[in-house]
C-alpha cells in the first residue's frame, strides 16, 4: 500500500493524532478487520467508503474502544488502547462521535443532553456548560430547540443536536459512523452542512458515509474498505477520477450510477 | 368564493349528528345486539345485588353508639370498628406514648409529600431525601422504641395496628428498590462471580414463599446468630420482606434494562461516561421509567404481603382485628373486621396506583426509543 498524498493540504499537520499498526479483529470466526494500517495527522479529513459488511464501521468503533480490536496498536492522541480502563476513558473525552441513529438520550431535554458530559466529565459548573451548550446549539442552527426533548424534533435536527452534544466536549477528533443514512433525503443537507462547517474549522474527523459529494468537497484522504481490508487510498479528486483497483471500481460504478 | 369558505368551516367541525349524551349511549352501550345484551344483564345484576349491599353497608348499619346492643343484625356493625378504632391503629401501644408515633408518621408524611410533588425544587429534594435516608430512619426508631432521652422504652411487641404495617411496608420498600437495582444490574454484569451470586439470589428469594422467609426469619434465624448478637425478631421480619421483594424488583428491573438499546450504553461510553455515571444517569432513569406499571405492582403486592406477618405473632392491622374477633362481647363481627381492612388496604393501594399513573403522564417525553 502506497503512501497515502496527504501533506499537500496546507491545514493538515505534520502531528499524527491516531496511529493503527497491524491492527486485526474478529468477530467469533468472522474476520471483520484484517491488518489495518493507518495514519491519520491532526486536522485531516477522511471519509471511509465501502460495501455494508466491509468493517468500516467496526474501524472507527475501535478508535474509541466501542469495540476491541484483538491484534496490533491502536495509539489515539499518544494514548494506547488497551485494558486499562483509566486509558480508554482519556481516550473517549477527546474523541467525539457521532451515530448513525443518533443515539441522543430521550429523557433529557437537548439542553440537558448536551451538558451532561462536560458537567459529569470534565466536572465543569453548570453554567459554564450551558453557555457552551448555546454557543454549539447555535452552530448548528437550532438554539430555539434547546428546551425540547429529542423525541419533539426531526431526524436532521435530532443529529444536529448529536453532533452539538459531541463538540461541547471539546473533542480533538470527530467519528461519524453514516451520520446521515437513517435521515429522510430533505434532511440530508442540513447535517453536511454543518459537517462541512466543522471540517472547515480545522477539526480533525473520520466519516464513514456514502455521501461521495461529501468527500469530494471536503475530504483530505477517501478510503475504500472491502472484506475487513483497506483497498485503496488516495486524494479525492485521484480517487473519484483515476481509481486503481477492480474492486474500488465496481463500489464507485454501483453507487454513483443508482 | 364565500361559499366555499363555508363549507371548509363546516368540515372543521363534526356534524352536529355526531356528538350528545345519545349518541354517546348508543355507540357505547347499544351498539349491536351483543352489546345490548350485555348492558342489560349488567343493569339486572346491579339491580340484583347493589341495593342488600348497600343496605347492609349504610342503610341498615349501626354506627352510634358504644356497646355491643347498638348493633342491628340487619345490616354492620360499624360500633365494633368505631370503638376499637385506635387499637385498629396503634395496636399495644401505651396510650399517652402514641403521639410520639404521630410525631413520626406526621414528619414522615411531610418528607415523603415533598419528594413527590414537583413544586419542591430539585436541591431541597436532595436534601430532604437523604435525610429521609439516614436521619429519619435513625429518628423513627428513637421515637417508637424509646429507652433514651427519658422516653419510656416499648417493647416492638407492643407496637401494632396500622402503624406497624405501614412502619414495615414503609422499611421494606425503601430497603428492596435499592437491593433490587444492584441485583438486576448485577444479573447482567459480565464478571461471572457477581453475575452468578445476582442469579441464585433472585431465584432462590424468588422460589420460595415468603410465609417460609418469614418463620426462618423468626425461628432459624435466632439459632444461627452468634452468641451475644440478638436481632429484634420485627426487625428480622422487615429484612426477610425486604429481601423477598428485592428479587422481584430485580426483575421487574432488569426487564427495563433490557429494553433500553445499545445505542444509548455507546453514546454514554462515547461521551467518556464512567460505567456506573451512564447507569445512573442514562441507563436507569429510562429504565425504571419504563417499569413503572410494574414497580408500583409490586409495591402493592409487597404493602399487601406484610399483613402475612401476622403468622409469626406481630400484631400488624389484620393482626390486631383478628385478635380483637375473639373478644367475647365482640364476637361473631368479622365482616365489619374484614371489610374495614380492605378499605384501609385499598385506600393506600389505589393512590399508589393513582400516584404512578400521574408519575407516568410527567415522565413521558413523547419519545419511543
Amino acid at each position: 500500500m502506497a503512501e497515502p498524498a496527504t501533506q499537500a493540504s496546507s491545514h493538515v499537520g505534520d502531528d499524527i493524532i491516531i496511529e493503527m499498526a497491524g491492527v486485526n479483529k474478529w468477530y467469533g470466526d468472522f474476520h471483520v478487520l484484517k491488518n489495518i494500517d493507518l495514519t491519520v495527522y491532526k486536522g485531516e479529513r477522511i471519509v471511509i467508503c465501502g460495501p455494508s459488511g466491509s468493517g468500516k464501521s467496526t474501524l472507527i468503533r475501535c478508535i474509541n474502544r466501542l469495540e476491541e480490536h484483538q491484534r496490533g496498536d491502536i495509539v489515539v492522541d499518544g494514548v494506547t488502547l488497551g485494558n486499562d480502563v483509566r486509558q480508554v476513558d482519556q481516550v473517549r473525552r477527546e474523541v467525539g462521535m457521532v451515530f448513525q441513529h443518533f443515539n441522543l438520550f430521550p429523557h433529557l431535554s437537548v439542553l440537558d443532553n448536551l451538558t451532561l458530559a462536560p458537567i459529569w466529565v470534565r466536572k465543569m459548573p453548570k453554567r459554564e456548560a450551558e453557555e457552551i451548550a448555546m454557543h454549539y446549539l447555535t452552530r448548528v442552527k437550532i438554539p430555539e430547540q434547546a428546551a425540547k426533548y429529542p423525541g419533539q424534533l426531526s431526524g436532521g435536527q435530532q443529529q444536529r443536536v448529536a453532533i452539538a452534544r459531541s463538540l461541547c466536549m471539546n473533542p480533538k477528533i470527530m467519528l461519524f459512523d453514516e451520520p446521515t443514512s437513517a435521515l429522510d433525503p430533505e434532511m440530508i443537507k442540513e447535517v453536511l452542512d454543518v459537517m462541512v462547517e466543522l471540517a472547515e474549522s480545522g477539526m480533525t474527523m473520520l466519516v464513514v458515509t456514502h455521501e461521495m459529494g461529501f468527500a469530494n468537497k471536503v475530504a483530505d484522504r477517501v478510503i475504500f474498505m472491502d472484506y475487513g481490508e483497506i483497498v485503496e487510498q488516495n486524494v479525492p479528486s485521484e480517487f473519484f477520477s483515476n481509481p486503481k483497483s477492480e474492486r474500488t471500481k465496481l463500489f464507485l460504478s454501483q453507487i454513483l450510477n443508482h | 368564493m364565500s361559499q366555499e369558505h363555508a363549507t371548509e368551516s363546516a368540515m372543521a367541525r363534526p356534524p352536529v349528528t355526531q356528538v350528545g349524551a345519545v349518541r354517546w349511549l348508543r355507540e357505547n352501550l347499544f351498539s349491536g345486539w351483543l352489546n345490548t345484551t350485555l348492558t342489560l344483564l349488567t343493569i339486572y345484576i346491579l339491580y340484583v345485588a347493589l341495593p342488600p349491599l348497600l343496605d347492609w353497608v349504610i342503610f341498615n348499619a349501626a354506627i352510634s353508639g358504644t356497646d355491643r346492643d347498638n348493633c342491628t343484625y340487619a345490616g354492620a356493625c360499624w360500633v365494633f370498628v368505631k370503638v376499637r378504632f385506635w387499637q385498629f391503629m396503634y395496636g399495644f401501644y401505651p396510650e399517652p406514648e402514641r403521639w410520639r408515633v404521630n410525631v413520626v408518621f406526621i414528619i414522615g408524611i411531610l418528607g415523603v409529600a415533598s419528594l413527590l410533588t414537583s413544586r419542591v425544587p430539585t436541591k431541597a429534594k436532595l436534601i430532604v431525601g437523604v435525610c429521609m435516608l439516614t436521619i429519619f430512619p435513625v429518628f423513627a426508631v428513637v421515637m417508637f422504641g424509646g429507652g433514651v432521652f427519658g422516653l419510656e422504652y416499648i417493647e416492638t411487641s407492643q407496637w401494632g395496628g396500622l402503624f406497624l404495617t405501614l412502619t414495615v411496608a414503609s422499611a421494606a420498600m425503601v430497603g428492596s428498590f435499592p437491593l433490587g437495582m444492584v441485583l438486576a444490574i448485577g444479573r447482567r454484569s459480565k464478571l461471572p462471580v457477581v453475575k452468578t451470586f445476582c442469579v441464585c439470589f433472585i431465584e432462590f428469594f424468588r422460589g420460595v414463599p415468603l410465609i417460609t422467609i418469614l418463620f426462618m426469619a423468626s425461628v432459624m434465624v435466632p439459632l444461627f446468630l452468634p452468641e451475644g448478637l440478638t436481632l429484634d425478631k420485627l426487625a428480622r421480619a422487615i429484612i426477610g420482606i425486604t429481601i423477598f421483594n428485592s428479587a422481584y424488583m430485580a426483575e421487574v428491573i432488569r426487564g427495563g434494562l433490557q429494553s433500553i438499546p445499545k445505542g444509548q450504553y455507546e453514546a454514554a461510553h462515547a461521551l467518556g461516561l464512567s460505567y456506573w455515571q451512564g447507569m445512573g444517569l442514562i441507563i436507569l432513569p429510562q429504565a425504571l421509567k419504563a417499569v413503572i406499571p410494574g414497580l408500583v405492582n409490586t409495591f402493592i403486592g409487597l404493602f399487601k404481603d406484610t399483613t402475612l406477618i401476622y403468622i409469626i405473632g406481630i400484631f400488624d392491622l389484620l393482626g390486631m382485628v383478628q385478635a380483637s374477633f375473639r373478644d367475647t362481647k365482640w364476637l361473631g363481627l368479622a365482616f365489619e373486621g374484614y371489610a374495614f381492612i380492605m378499605l384501609v388496604f385499598w385506600i393506600f393501594c389505589y393512590s399508589m396506583s393513582k400516584y404512578s399513573q400521574y408519575l407516568e403522564r410527567k415522565l413521558n417525553t413523547g419519545h419511543k426509543s
